[in-house]
């Protein structure tokens, strides 16, 4: 774990995850995983759970639906809800940002006469 | 250490009942959890909302905080009075709870881990029989430029994880590493780096730290995907009649063609100048057409010629002249 050498670590880029995988990597219930994907939240490829694979992203996802659970008391469908409203969200904060970028104004009061 | 004020921090009054505490808690942890709110200092918000909590919901550690008085003050220099909780019954911090080491000081000293350490948890009091067990993956976010997913880059950062220390209290440990960012990375992707977990126990194998890409602001480009965009301003006269401008790309200045008739919002694209990758992203130049000034009697008089010669009705889909 002490890493005291000053040599950079070449990090791994992940495209997909398996179920033991993703489990693993948040440190959940593999049961509780599946149960999210009948949930509709997570949308692996492939039929049999042996062989599902997950995009990255779902990492993220898994993470931010279990401290939902853990912290507030969020149900599944409550968790699959609030993940697409904050994914909504995010989109439009962007679309927001780049929007905001090209239209600099200001408001200037005008005579309606 | 300070004292905390957890009603304070709840925004309740000292005689507020058991209800009260849960609803209030429950209303402010949603508004301030850090995967909802992304305001800064909402995290540290939520930690303080659940350590009050914490406290609160459990009547034997509010009989036992309330004990203390009611006289302190939110930070002030405490000390707990000797055999303060005497005749209280109650386990170490409850399960559920954040992160180990998420506490305060002050938590910790009067109801945490540390107190409750003796009472036989954890791997050590298994006898003479050996225990093994593999160390938890850790999680973090790592804020990078753009230009480190065009070219690569080495960035360091620093991590702070909960670690057992030899006496059994659990201590934030800090430390450095260096992580080559390989070119080619979007936001939201995750770097896997085998075995910087945290550490496993016996000859339990290492976790693995995961880092969550994320893109530092930047003042000219925006992001989707591995598509880039930015904004292209041009003037009238290269909208209305074509033109050949120099753009800036974040791999270089390159020569970009505008058809006559541009508008402002079209967006042009150069293929596969976005992000690199298989596919590599596209840089889109978004136009924005851009008004001369009339500072100069010669300027004003452009725009009154232009006022008197064109047939322009800028106003025509609104119906009014």
């Amino acid at each position: 774990m002490e890493n005291r050498s000053s040599e950079a670590l070449p990090g791994e880029v992940i495209e997909m995850v398996t179920l033991t995988q993703l489990c693993q990597s948040c440190g959940v219930q593999t049961d509780w995983v599946v149960e999210l994907v009948n949930e509709g939240v997570l949308e692996p490829q492939g039929h049999d759970p042996k062989r599902w694979q997950f995009s990255a992203v779902s990492i993220t996802r898994v993470r931010v639906a279990w401290h939902l659970q853990r912290d507030l008391g969020v149900n599944r469908a409550g968790i699959a809800l609030a993940l697409n409203l904050l994914e909504e969200r995010e989109a439009l904060r962007q679309q927001l940002q780049r929007f905001g970028r090209s239209v600099p104004g200001g408001i200037v009061d005008a005579d309606g006469s | 250490m300070d004292y905390k004020d957890y009603y304070e921090t709840l925004g309740l009054k000292r005689t507020a009942t058991q209800d009260e505490i849960k609803s209030t808690y429950r209303k402010l942890a949603r508004k301030f959890h850090p995967d909802v709110n992304r305001e800064e200092g909402a995290e540290d918000k939520f930690k303080a909302l659940g350590e009050a909590y914490e406290v609160l919901k459990d009547p034997e550690k509010r009989a036992a905080y309330d004990q203390l008085g009611a006289n302190w003050q939110e930070g002030q220099n405490f000390r707990p009075p000797p055999e303060w909780d005497s005749g209280f019954e109650y386990a170490g911090a409850g399960s559920g709870a954040a992160d180990e080491g998420a506490y305060s000081d002050f938590f910790e000293n009067l109801f945490g881990r540390a107190r409750a350490a003796g009472a036989g948890a954890g791997g050590h009091q298994r006898g003479r029989q050996e225990f093994h067990a593999a160390g938890q993956d850790h999680h973090a976010k790592i804020t990078i430029d753009l230009k480190d997913a065009f070219e690569g880059a080495t960035r360091s950062i620093s991590l702070r994880s909960p670690e057992v220390d030899a006496s059994g209290h659990v201590q934030l440990k800090e430390r450095t590493i260096k992580v080559k960012i390989p070119k080619g990375i979007t936001q939201g992707q995750h770097i896997r780096l085998a075995g910087q977990g945290n550490p496993g126990m016996g000859r339990g194998q290492a976790g693995d730290l995961y880092l969550e890409i994320h893109f530092h602001e930047d003042p000219v480009y925006s992001v989707d995907g591995r598509d880039v965009y930015f904004d292209l301003p041009i003037a009238p006269w290269e909208a209305a009649l074509g033109a050949k401008v120099k753009v800036p790309t974040p791999t270089g200045v390159v020569g970009l063609n505008v058809a006559k008739g541009a508008h402002t919002g079209q967006k042009l694209r150069l293929k596969g100048r976005g992000i690199p990758g298989k596919p590599a992203g596209d840089l889109y130049a978004v136009l924005q057409i851009v008004l001369p000034p009339a500072n100069t009697d010669k300027d004003r008089a452009f725009y009154e010629q232009m006022a008197r010669e064109m047939d322009f009705n800028p106003r025509a889909k609104l119906g009014v002249k």
